[in-house]
């Protein structure tokens, strides 16, 4: 027995009387059996240091992103950042060796059109993605075309077709309540809906799925699909933002393009918020962007109409009031509905 | 007697989660899968029926395992096998192939003996198998 358990190491001579080795094999073999206790499994670490954690994931780098990138929408980055504690603490507790449920993370974003609901949802699946809570980092997004089909029988292959596609990943399903036509009740939609909610459901450790739209229409759209309200745990309100945040918005948005405002400008844009702000149809970011592009068309327009000027590289990427002040929101006397067609068809 | 055929026969049947790292395999390798099934194992037999389209631009597992799990709930006493197809120019062909799902019992082939002009002998494999008409062959 004793010899069995006793292995002859390296510097133990074959030949060794009897007598010295029985202590030794007795010693070897309570090693032994203790270490087989524990080796099955490592040992479970007594504390876990939630910063070490927190650098292995690389949150705080997605986290400092989206504060830079984003700006405004305080609710949204609050909950972002406590959906984030949740997937780091359950991390941990995985670690530890304490019972977890794979969170619920499917989510809906309302909020007005231009408040960044889509750019969140770019964002989100990376963060997921770090956070290992989805295993890929890609992000499907669909509308009603890409969901409901044409004809009978149409709408269950598509359907899975792009949850298949999403499987793994970030499904986002933009104006979400398209899907649900009360006005028809044969509509095909509800077919996609009920699909949807049984992989929402059933596959829950692989598929997040976001749904967006503006936030009247998707709280009928709720009401109207109880099902889908229970099994959304986060619902996130995009605020609208402020005018200076606006501001903020546009001098980024022309930096990334290698513009700037002149200070004249800069001045004459406040005021073109403003402006914009009291007139119908105004989408936040969005018509921020359809005017820096038109503001963008004015100054190459002035540039070129001086055609025989020598031009610095600083001239080129500055603009300059007039750009701006000739924009139709400043003239009272044009109609404004023509004003907004107009505007909103040029984008 | 064990339907040997494809990819892993020999071994001992996957298991779901060592399926999911084959898809895994290849759909990271950009290969098309699809699920077949069929309930007649002749070799000889290569045209399975497919469940659905082949599965293009997938890009993780969980996806196919979904489909497999419909058709097993369908095709369940079928044979039911995976395959992944390479589209990229100079294969466009079948790079994998190997069976995921086998009926509960396997009766096996029998060989039939047919003897010709000159004491010559043709040999056939027939699975008892397919003796009933298609769809009652298995369980």
């Amino acid at each position: 027995m004793r010899l069995v358990a006793w292995k002859p190491g390296p510097l133990c001579a074959v030949g060794t009387t009897g007598t010295h080795f029985p202590q030794g094999s007795e010693a070897t073999v309570s090693e032994q059996s203790n270490a087989m206790s524990i080796a099955p499994q490592d040992p479970l670490p007594a504390a876990v240091s939630l910063r070490e954690e927190l650098d292995a994931v690389g949150i705080s780098d997605v986290l400092a992103q989206l504060d830079r990138e984003l700006i405004g929408l305080k609710p949204v980055k609050t909950r972002i950042r406590e959906i984030s504690s949740l997937l780091l603490i359950e991390r941990v507790r995985r670690k530890l060796n304490l019972s977890t449920s794979s969170p619920t993370l499917h989510m809906s974003f309302t909020g007005n059109p231009g408040t960044g609901k889509t750019t969140v949802a770019l964002r989100m699946a990376d963060i997921l993605h770090r956070l290992g809570f989805v295993r890929r980092s890609h992000l499907i997004s669909v509308t009603r075309d890409d969901l409901v089909g044409q004809y009978i029988g149409h709408t269950a292959p598509k359907t899975k077709e792009i949850l298949k596609k999403a499987m793994g990943g970030v499904l986002f399903i933009d104006e979400a309540y398209y899907l649900h036509r009360p006005d028809n009740e044969r509509d095909y939609g509800q077919e996609a809906i009920e699909i949807l909610l049984q992989v929402m459901e059933n596959q829950r450790a692989d598929l997040v799925v976001i749904l967006a739209g503006y936030g009247e229409r998707m709280d009928k759209f709720f009401a109207s699909n109880p099902g889908f309200r229970s099994r959304i745990a986060h619902h996130i309100d995009f605020p609208e933002y402020a005018d200076d945040e606006l501001l903020s918005i546009a001098e980024m948005m022309l930096g990334e393009q290698n513009y700037r405002f002149s200070p004249d400008a800069r001045e004459a844009f406040v005021r073109y918020i403003a402006l914009r702000k009291t007139q119908p149809l105004f989408s936040n970011a969005r018509s921020i962007r359809n005017a820096l592009d038109r503001i963008r068309l004015r100054q190459a327009n002035r540039l070129v109409s001086d055609i025989d000027r020598l031009l610095t590289a600083d001239q080129i990427m500055s603009i300059e009031p007039p750009d701006v002040l000739a924009s139709r929101v400043f003239s009272d006397s044009v109609d404004q509905s023509r004003v907004e067609r107009g505007s909103e068809r040029d984008a | 007697m064990r339907v040997t055929q494809g990819c892993f026969s020999f071994l001992p049947d996957l298991t779901d989660e060592q399926i999911s790292r084959q898809v895994q395999y290849c759909l990271d390798k950009g290969w098309a899968v699809n699920i077949e099934f069929t309930d007649d194992p002749h070799p000889r037999n290569i045209y399975w029926e497919m469940w659905g389209l082949p599965m293009f631009d997938l890009k993780d597992a969980a996806g196919v395992m979904m489909e497999l799990a419909d058709c097993r709930r369908t095709y369940g006493d079928r044979y039911i096998r995976m395959s992944g197809f390479d589209s990229s120019h100079g294969w466009e062909s079948v790079r994998i192939s190997f069976i995921v799902n086998r009926p509960k019992d396997e009766p096996g082939f029998r060989l039939e003996r047919q003897e010709v002009v000159g004491r010559n002998v043709r040999y056939t494999t027939k699975a008892y198998g397919v003796d009933n008409p298609e769809g009652q062959r298995y369980g």
